[in-house]
């Protein structure tokens, strides 16, 4: 099934989406977004809805089978987590032909990436800058932790630094 | 003019001379005093009052302590008041200078523009909570401070920048000027 929702991509002459989320302590969503070279699409958790249906039945789909990719590597990220000392763990799975990235705080917020291209270096220095925008989140003394990240301003700094690392 | 430039000059110096602490550490603590204001009264209009009392009773105390550190002598007037407020007494508490305009035409009244103000630092506002005056306790220690030195003021916020303004505004109001009163117990 992944096999052919690549190649219509593929046929549609879309490259495959990056797609980013952040994980809280119970496995519960913070964060949702994607990332297309070229075209960017709104997929925050708000947003799942408004997602138009008729065309794009394929990107929906697809949109759903990513985060079920990376949900599911949720329990190898948890081990990898404790043989390192870094909060960057790098690539801890893969799905197919994609590499699922991961940075897990010091707070245990689940960072992954799920991506096709293995750029180390640029995939490091995301996380590293995601990480620096999620800490200001955590000084807003409004912010519940542990709670979704509602923040319209995250959510485009966020997706300034894909543009800029991927 | 020469009389901002001196009290710009004695902000610095004053500020030079006191005691400081971690800004982060200081902009925490006051956002959780906040946010346990908001749990606890859970009406943002009755926040509003008690940071204003937080402040006022701050005010009473710090002006004290401001006067003993700059050295100021008397105000000649209420302009004279306003620029040190803002240009000595901000920098030296919380190391920002404020911007004093819109006087009205008897001069009793004035705005004061902070274009930052370590308070705010990484805050932003739910929606929720839109009507609450986030350093509403930078308005009672304004009105304390000045009731010390005999001048009845009235305190509130105009603009706040955690509320999509550009710079925060205070408006200060001169009601009256209190007579010096004598002490109980003297005959």
């Amino acid at each position: 099934e992944r096999k052919k929702y690549l190649s219509i991509l593929k046929r549609r002459g879309m490259t495959t989406p990056y797609t980013f989320i952040i994980v809280g302590k119970n496995d519960n969503p913070i964060y949702e977004a994607e990332f297309s070279l070229g075209q960017k699409r709104d997929s925050n958790l708000q947003s799942i809805q408004t997602t138009p249906s008729s065309s794009s039945s394929y990107q929906t789909q697809g949109h759903s089978l990513n985060q079920f990719i990376l949900h599911s590597a949720l329990d190898v990220v948890e081990e990898s987590v404790w043989k390192s000392n870094s909060m960057y763990l790098k690539v801890v799975d893969r799905y197919g032909k994609s590499f699922i990235s991961s940075f897990v705080s010091s707070g245990h917020m689940k960072f992954m990436l799920l991506h096709d291209k293995k750029d180390e270096d640029a995939i490091k220095n995301f996380f590293a800058d995601v990480f620096e925008l999620y800490v200001k989140i955590l000084l807003n003394p409004f912010y519940v932790l542990n709670s979704p990240i509602s923040s319209s301003a995250f959510d485009i700094r966020v997706r300034k630094l894909a543009v800029k690392y991927f | 003019m020469s009389a901002q430039k001196k009290y710009d000059r004695l902000g610095e110096q004053v500020f030079s001379k006191v005691d400081k602490v971690n800004a982060e550490l200081f902009t925490l603590t006051y956002g959780s005093i906040v946010m346990q204001l908001i749990k606890d009264y859970e009406d943002v209009n009755e926040v509003n009052v008690q940071l204003e009392k937080m402040g006022y009773n701050i005010g009473l105390r710090l002006i004290e302590e401001f006067l003993a550190r700059s050295h100021v002598g008397r105000c000649a007037d209420f302009v004279e008041t306003a620029e040190v407020i803002a240009k000595v007494g901000m920098k030296m508490f919380l190391n920002i200078t404020g911007t004093v305009t819109d006087w009205d035409s008897e001069k009793k009244e004035f705005s004061l523009i902070l274009e930052e103000n370590p308070l705010v630092e990484f805050v932003e506002l739910p929606e929720q909570y839109n009507k609450l005056w986030y350093s509403n306790i930078l308005c009672g220690v304004l009105r304390g401070a000045l009731e010390m030195v005999q001048m009845k003021v009235e305190t509130k916020f105009v603009r706040c920048v955690l509320r999509g303004d550009d710079s925060s505004e205070i408006r200060v109001i001169l009601k009256e000027i209190l007579a010096d009163e004598m002490p109980p117990g003297d005959d």
